[in-house]
């Protein structure tokens, strides 16, 4: 359970990290909370040779809303996240996730930037970050690279990120009025991989839903933007059941989950139809006012 | 003695004094084993089989022996050539040190790397090359006596099977004659799946060979630490005086640091053959993929009864998985060790049981993960049953359990498997648990429930331990009888020093052995310091494991204090002029009967006895030793009740309440015996509801980290509300009967009932453990339940 031998730099501003990243030529690997890269390396399934550590850069843990973006910046950790007011009043997705991420020990360290960057269809942000549109901006050494968070993974623990950049902001739209998000996550335990999770985006008139958005978490190879179910709600009332009952079973077929010691593929295909009908439900009440 | 004498003295039984040894705990002062740092210390790492089943064609460490740093690779063939390639099991069987013909299950010891660093150990594992040819695979037991499975013990000579034992206990003919006539026979087929003790510290080593003295000090992760001195001397050779085993602050063991690990014996043997210290831990991975697993019983149980619910005879057929190697930890004359405690707390006619052990491609264990050998299955098995009569006959759980429990005056009561249990009083521990829970208005709400579609379930556990081996006529490891030893000095200035022959892991022996001293007496409890677990300064013992540290080492503690209360008394008498006779003693003073003002405390008795003025025939100082043989095992008891709620949705299982009613006889310190119950409920919790060990078709392991193998966290675990009543048993000095594992033993049946009385109404009888959602969410739904 140690690492292979490995350099170690912490600069202490991002040009010297982005060059650091190009000498590295590779086989340097960013870090800014180690929730997953540290386990990897100690279990040897990952060997950089090279660490280049974030956390002495000022000005990278930026967590306010501004210019009508929340701003979670690359040392914002998910404990930040957690108990922030702005985030628990504006932003109840994140707040809900957050609460499911790792263990709590782990959110004193773990950053929502990294876990997008580290591209794992299991990370729960990477989900949240596709049901409410975030915009992620990294710089490289040709300067900054804005990505999208809808086709931000490319497979399996790949992403748009280039080797040479550096994920340093994510950018989420603020909430329009009458939004309403909720983000549901059935795991075994505290720490535990998603057996399936939910997060879901709404804005209502009234009753009737004028914009939806949901995202599935470690159900498939990516994390998945469930459009079909999403465009489903659009025109129908929060209130109809089987407006809910259809999005939920829409986003269930979409999803590729595979059977594991978390449950059977079916087992996990239906709990993406409850999730998503008990997180439509609570993302209506959020919306409506009728629930913190 | 039935009671013990309550001293008022600071600290005395039954008063809760904070444990003195997490002072040092909580400011991170603790001395593991992995704290041991020695000059010129080598580190040792274990390359392991990534195979279940191969052969070993050959392996070549020449590239690792290149590689920075390291002093030496140590194979099978090496260890052959000093005889120690392999080494005996507590259980009589062999066990491959290193393996040298084939490897048996994936993340068996195969090379060991000694480096300068404990990195540059784990490094060189990449430069062993091992050529293999795989082998078929057993992993299923049932597979096992298959007539064309492969042998797995093809070292074994003449072995043409898989088959390890039978073992019987019980009258079969008179069972099965109750069972042809019985009106009701409940059935059950349920397997106790295979776990892991998981302590916090995983296991290490480190050994200490010095050259000159000829002296092997061995710091080890150990609960026995004088049973493994002996063994190291009759494996390795070396003279038993040449070896000291010091087992330091001990980080949680469950039965999981009762074995010789090949680690310990390759690092014991790197340091003679280098003679530098050499310094072995495991990591976590290791500790769950190589060293002692618990349960992996196969159970096919059954009641006979009459229509009314009288439970007349039960019988059990075991399957038992051991692995590779037959590495359980048993008393060696029980192979299935305590299992034919399987009637519980009722009164049968008639029992028997079968046990069969059998090898498979799988890590050997067995060990007694917080149980006393086996009970933890036998509880299970004997629980789930009376459920399951509960739900056939309709009769309430409860009430069938109070119509069948042994009654007090029954006490002491012959099992009809042999076992005399010392005393009870099952029907008060129910009672207690039934106020304590709100039965009848839960009944009540599940029945509303059931009406509007919702489900609840509540179940129950009325177990009977049996603990404190014990009993040298028929206990003992390795040959060794399972007696235990307790030697109490109290210098000139009334404080001394307690050494026992029993072993610490977390259980707070520094407290609750002083507070045993200061009981009898009457010495406050912080002038007794507490040591153990160095066998150059403590008495022989079989140490701390099943239970059984406060029923043989507390009663040798309490006794050997007698033995100087005795001696204080005459130098009191000496002292007051007066016969001995004529003195009471109280709170640690001895006074004159009737003359109150005349007296003398214990400290003054204690300084007199290095004191010239003393009886003629007395010798000086303040000092002895007892070694006790437990007259007979001791019995706790409890009732456990659990209250869940399932989501129709998800499957998921909350616990809503649980109820735990212990009765271990005299509690010494009852908040050290609270925080004993809270922590086993949440290991019992945890083996009921998430922790498995379990194998594909090729034998890879799943469950060797803790994303894999889920272990229970403060997060998920419920509140757990406590009761207690107290049954002393009768032969224990002070009545004591051991509570360690009782929560193990008595919870995980309590969930598994609560949840098949929950899905009674669809048809359900059994699950088996872990009570993951998916299985339950299968139910649901095959029974066209829907989620809203």
């Amino acid at each position: 359970m140690l690492p292979s031998t490995f350099d170690y730099v912490a600069p202490t501003s991002l040009d010297e990290a982005v060059q650091a990243l190009a000498a590295g030529a590779g086989d340097a690997k960013i870090m800014a909370g180690g929730q997953s890269l540290l386990p990897m390396m100690k279990l040897r399934l990952a060997s950089p040779g090279m660490i280049i550590d974030l956390n002495g850069i000022a000005g990278l843990d930026t967590l306010e809303e501004s210019d009508g973006m929340l701003r979670i910046g690359a040392l914002v950790r998910h404990a930040d996240l957690e108990n922030s007011d702005l985030v628990r009043d504006r932003y109840p997705i994140i707040h809900d996730a957050a609460q499911h991420v790792a263990d709590p020990l782990i959110r004193n360290r773990g950053t929502f930037c990294g876990s997008l960057a580290h591209g794992d269809p299991a990370g729960d942000w990477a989900t949240v970050a596709t049901t409410l549109g975030a915009e992620l901006h990294a710089v490289g050494p040709n300067g900054a690279v804005v990505h999208s968070a809808h086709d931000f993974q490319t497979s399996m623990f790949e992403t748009q990120l280039g080797m040479d950049q550096i994920l340093v902001e994510a950018r989420i739209p603020a909430p329009k009025a009458g939004q309403g998000s909720a983000y549901l996550k059935i795991e075994r335990k505290v720490g535990d991989y998603a057996a399936a999770a939910v997060g879901v985006m709404i804005v209502l008139d009234g009753t009737t839903v004028t914009e939806a958005s949901i995202g599935l978490t470690n159900v498939g190879p990516l994390t998945i933007n469930a459009t079909d179910a999403a465009a489903s709600l659009v025109g129908k009332s929060i209130d109809d059941a089987a407006a809910l009952e259809e999005a939920g079973r829409l986003a269930a077929e979409i999803s590729e989950p595979s059977s594991d010691l978390r449950g059977p593929e079916e087992y996990k295909r239906d709990l993406v139809r409850v999730l998503t009908k008990r997180a439509l439900r609570t993302a209506g009440a959020r919306a409506q006012g009728k629930e913190a | 003695m039935s009671a013990p004498t309550v001293s008022t003295v600071d600290g005395a039984i039954g008063q809760s004094p904070k444990r003195v040894e997490d002072d040092r705990f909580i400011r991170g002062k603790g001395n593991y084993v992995d704290d041991v740092q020695l000059p010129g210390m080598l580190f040792m790492a274990i390359y392991r089989s990534p195979f279940a089943h191969a052969t070993i064609n050959s392996i070549d460490t020449s590239r690792a022996e290149a590689m920075p740093g390291v002093v030496a690779c140590v194979t099978g063939d090496l260890l052959a050539q000093h005889g120690l390639a392999w080494m005996p099991t507590l259980a009589g069987d062999t066990q491959a040190v290193l393996a040298t013909d084939k490897v048996r299950f994936q993340g068996q010891e195969v090379v060991c790397v000694i480096a300068k660093t404990a990195a540059q150990a784990e490094d060189a594992l990449e430069g062993i090359d091992v050529d293999y040819d795989p082998l078929p695979v057993i992993t299923d037991p049932k597979k096992a006596l298959d007539a064309d499975a492969p042998i797995i013990r093809s070292d074994l000579e003449g072995k043409t099977d898989n088959h390890i034992f039978t073992w019987e206990s019980g009258d079969a003919d008179a069972t099965d004659r109750v069972f042809a006539d019985a009106d009701i026979v409940v059935k059950l087929d349920t397997l106790y799946p295979r776990i892991h003790p998981a302590p916090m510290e995983t296991c290490g080593a480190v050994a200490d060979y010095n050259k000159a003295t000829g002296k092997m000090t061995i710091y080890l992760t150990s609960q026995a630490p004088h049973a493994h001195r002996t063994l190291f001397a009759l494996v390795a050779g070396l003279p038993e005086q040449k070896i000291r085993i010091i087992s330091p602050d001990v980080g949680g063991g469950f039965g999981n640091k009762v074995p010789i690990y090949p680690g310990y014996v390759v690092a014991t043997a790197a340091s003679l053959l280098i003679g530098k210290p050499v310094k072995w831990i495991e990591s976590r991975t290791e500790n769950l993929m190589s060293t002692g697993f618990a349960r992996d019983y196969h159970m096919e149980g059954e009641i006979a009864a009459t229509k009314d619910g009288k439970m007349l005879a039960v019988r059990a057929n075991v399957l038992a998985d051991h692995g590779a190697f037959n590495a359980q930890a048993q008393p060696s004359k029980w192979p299935a060790g305590f299992f034919n405690i399987a009637t519980g707390s009722y009164d049968f006619q008639a029992a028997h049981c079968k046990v069969d052990g059998v090898y498979t491609n799988k890590a050997p264990g067995g060990i007694a993960y917080r149980c006393s050998f086996r009970v933890t299955e036998a509880a299970y098995l004997i629980e789930r049953l009376v459920e399951n009569l509960a739900l056939q006959t309709g009769i309430d759980a409860a009430e069938l359990r109070r119509k069948n429990f042994i009654q007090p005056d029954q006490f002491p009561y012959k099992s009809p498997m042999g076992w005399e249990y010392d005393s009870g009083d099952y029907e008060k521990a129910l009672d207690i648990a039934l106020d304590l829970v709100g039965y009848d208005e839960l009944r009540k709400e599940q029945e509303e429930k059931r009406a509007k579609g919702e489900i609840m379930g509540i179940g129950f556990s009325s177990f009977t331990e049996i603990v404190g081996a014990g009993m040298s006529k028929i206990c003992d490891i390795a040959g060794l009888a399972m007696i235990d030893s307790a030697e109490l000095r109290i210098h000139p200035t009334g404080k001394g020093v307690l050494k026992l022959g029993v072993q610490s892991q977390g259980q707070g022996h520094e407290t609750t052995f002083a507070q045993i001293v200061a009981n009898e007496l009457g010495i406050p409890y912080t002038d007794i310091a507490v040591e153990h677990g160095d066998t150059d300064h403590t008495p022989y013992g079989l140490g701390t494991y099943a239970s059984r540290s406060t029923p043989t080492g507390g009663a040798a503690t309490a006794i050997v204090a007698r033995k100087l209360r005795e001696k204080a008394r005459q130098i009191a008498a000496h002292l007051l002029e007066c016969a001995p006779d004529d003195l009471e003693f109280d709170s640690g003073t001895f006074s004159v009967k009737g003359s109150p003002e005349k007296s003398k405390t214990i400290q003054e008795c204690i300084f007199g006895a290095y004191q010239s003025d003393l009886p003629d025939d007395m010798e000086k100082g303040f000092e002895d030793v007892t070694y006790y043989d437990a007259p007979e095992m001791t019995y706790p008891f409890g009732t456990y009740i659990c209250v869940v709620d399932v989501d129709k949705g998800t499957g998921q299982v909350k616990v809503r309440k649980f109820v735990a009613v212990d009765d271990c006889g005299t509690r010494i310190n009852p908040m050290i015996v609270d925080g004993q119950i809270h922590g086993g409920l949440t290991q019992g919790f945890g083996t009921a509801m998430m922790e498995l060990i379990s194998f594909d078709e090729d034998g890879n392991c799943f469950g060797g980290n803790f994303m894999d193998y889920l272990i229970p966290t403060a997060v998920e675990s419920p509140d757990w509300t406590l009761g207690e009543c107290t049954t002393p048993s009768p032969h224990h000095p002070f009545g004591a009967k051991g509570v360690g594992e009782s929560p193990t033993v008595g919870s995980p049946q309590a969930f598994v009932n609560a949840v098949v009385d929950a899905l009674h109404p669809y048809g359900i009888t059994n699950i088996d453990m872990p009570l993951s959602s998916h299985k339950v969410w299968k139910v649901l739904r095959d029974n066209g339940v829907s989620d809203e």
